[in-house]
């Protein structure tokens, strides 16, 4: 499968970049006529060699190649904003966005599973953690995240309302992350909530299940040992199906919070007409979002056997 | 159904809001784009029933006209994206083969890709380049439902693809066809009927996701230019004041939430109501 899988990531990679390289074009402002802007002493003939001596001279087509056999080949080129090799920049924004992400998929899924276990074994609640489903769907991540800062950081004053810790440890760079994990977190346990609730009432219906209860086995043991594996499988295609919006979701949340990340990475470079860091930005994060859901797919096939023989 | 009755309500309530933005301006004596220096930030009074923002513009009067925004931005998206993803959807059930390869490869890889930061890249583009009017909230409202229409399409093409396959693959299709009924009047009087519940439901469901990816964007600066407003652009300029003036901030994000969540009802109601 994996055979199959990585040429279709690598064909929607290219053409992705080839978009992206023909939307770039046409925005405003190359990099000649910046240059232009900075020093009133430049004449046509020096924008006209200037160009030549880029490249911007050639087709938007013949350029995209260039650009693009030059990254397969491992040149990155410099990033205009911050007057520095562009991998240099994007590796430690990567690094961050991963930490916001890893952590806030934990909690999005164990929180979430826990509000689908309650909801499916617990029909009182069904209600309630329907109607919090829906909020943490419907509420604006940014709004979310602004409201935490109102709370925590204006109100009570208990935690940072943004940025990045100078120094500090372990424990400073925790007091950073809680609000935009928990941000990113409730904007998404919604989706595991609601399946793990469904898979888990279906799987309650099984006949395996009813053995385990005429064996004599406790409530609690039955759903944690017989129904949860195999409700949380399922669980897994979630997170590959999320994986875009999740990502996305991060980006959002790390320019509420200004914090590093290839999130404020991309927007400042899309504003500061970076076009070499922002398509960079943008293709290594499509490329980070379309392994993790390969990754996922991979791991459900691993864990249920059932599926091994389908494409 | 109570669901779909109470999340219509809401959405008829915003709308009438909406629509009466201008008369409750004009009660007020107030207008949503003039700044007003002495009355900056101010609380909510009687001639401000939810106070001010940085410039002393009004709050309640710019979240009436914002709702404009919002919701014909929603809508407006929504049809697009429904009316594409008809069009492509039908089409990949109908010819199949490498039409339907390509149009659902093209769809699998727009949906695995992080929408956001492509949203980011379409904004910043020059609209002029493409031969899109340029500047002027019109023009703002315009560029930004062909951007979220471009994304919007993918879920309502997969949704229709299947069910006119279901349909296409009866009997009573088969025997319509063996019968010489012109391919155009099978697919209208066969095969339309049977997408109108599972697009309704893809519809309403597009026009929450329009009006929370338009937020997003404003909120970003790349959406509705101020000093026209949209809840959005509202909450971005809400966010610098925080320390100042938070209750700026809670009420475009509830509006946002209060329309989200109404048309997620009314997809959920219509959903329920198909069973």
């Amino acid at each position: 499968m994996i055979a199959g899988r990585l040429p279709q990531i690598a064909i929607t990679l290219a053409l992705l970049s080839l978009v992206a390289y023909l939307a770039i074009g046409a925005m405003p402002g190359d990099p000649i006529s910046l240059a232009m802007m900075a020093d009133p002493r430049l004449g046509p003939a020096d924008v006209a060699r200037m160009r030549a001596l880029h490249g911007l001279d050639q087709p938007l087509l013949a350029r995209w190649w260039a650009w693009a056999t030059g990254v397969l080949r491992g040149e990155f080129g410099y990033s205009r904003l911050f007057a520095r090799p562009a991998a240099e920049v994007l590796w430690p924004a990567l690094r961050g966005s991963l930490v916001l992400l890893g952590a806030a998929l934990a909690l999005a899924a164990s929180l979430g599973v826990a509000a689908g276990m309650l909801a499916a074994l617990r029909p009182r609640w069904r209600g309630a953690v329907n109607a919090v489903a829906l909020l943490s769907q419907a509420l604006p991540a940014f709004w979310l995240g602004i409201l935490l800062i109102i709370l925590f950081a204006v109100t009570l004053g208990w935690l940072p309302a943004g940025g990045s810790p100078e120094g500090g440890g372990f424990a400073e760079a925790a007091r950073f992350l809680i609000l935009p994990v928990a941000t990113l977190a409730i904007a998404h346990l919604a989706a595991y909530a609601r399946h793990t609730a469904a898979s888990m009432a279906e799987v309650l219906q099984s006949p395996w299940i009813t053995a385990a209860r005429a064996r004599g086995n406790p409530e609690s043991r039955i759903a944690i040992r017989h129904a949860l594996p195999n409700a949380a499988v399922p669980l897994l295609s979630i997170l590959a199906l999320d994986a875009g919006s999740l990502v996305s979701g991060a980006l959002i949340t790390e320019t509420v919070f200004a914090r590093p990340g290839m999130g404020k990475l991309l927007t400042d470079a899309v504003m500061g007409n970076d076009n070499n860091l922002a398509l960079l930005a943008l293709m290594l994060v499509a490329a980070t979002t379309l392994l993790a859901t390969l990754a996922a797919d991979l791991a459900q096939r691993a864990l249920d056997p059932r599926l091994a023989g389908r494409d | 159904m109570t669901r779909l009755r109470l999340g219509l309500a809401i959405l008829a309530l915003l709308a009438a809001a909406a629509l009466a933005a201008p008369w409750v301006a004009d009660l007020l004596g107030l207008d949503p784009e003039v700044p007003d220096l002495l009355a900056r930030q101010a609380g909510p009074s009687a001639a401000h029933p939810l106070g001010t923002d940085e410039l002393g513009r009004d709050i309640l009067v710019r979240l009436l006209i914002g709702a404009r925004v919002s919701l014909a931005v929603g809508l407006a998206a929504a049809l697009a994206s429904t009316a594409i993803g008809l069009a492509a959807g039908l089409l990949a059930a109908w010819r199949g083969g490498w039409v339907d390869a390509a149009l659902m490869r093209l769809a699998d890889g727009l949906l695995a890709l992080p929408a956001l930061p492509l949203l980011v890249l379409l904004a910043a583009m020059d609209p002029a380049t493409v031969g899109l009017p340029r500047g002027g909230a019109l023009a703002d409202i315009l560029r930004i439902v062909l951007i979220l229409a471009v994304f919007g399409w993918v879920g309502v093409a997969r949704l229709s693809r299947a069910a006119a396959l279901s349909v296409l693959s009866r009997d009573h299709v088969r025997a319509a066809r063996a019968l010489g009924v012109g391919e155009a009047r099978l697919l209208r009087r066969h095969v339309a009927p049977a997408l109108a519940a599972p697009l309704t439901v893809a519809g309403s469901l597009a026009v929450a996701g329009a009006i929370l990816a338009e937020s997003t964007l404003s909120f970003l600066g790349l959406g509705i230019q101020p000093p026209a407003a949209s809840w959005g652009n509202m909450l971005a300029n809400a966010q610098d004041l925080v320390f100042s003036a938070p209750m700026a901030a809670l009420w475009p994000g509830l509006a946002i939430a209060l329309a989200v969540a109404s048309a997620m009802l009314v997809a959920d109601g219509l959903r329920e109501g198909r069973r």
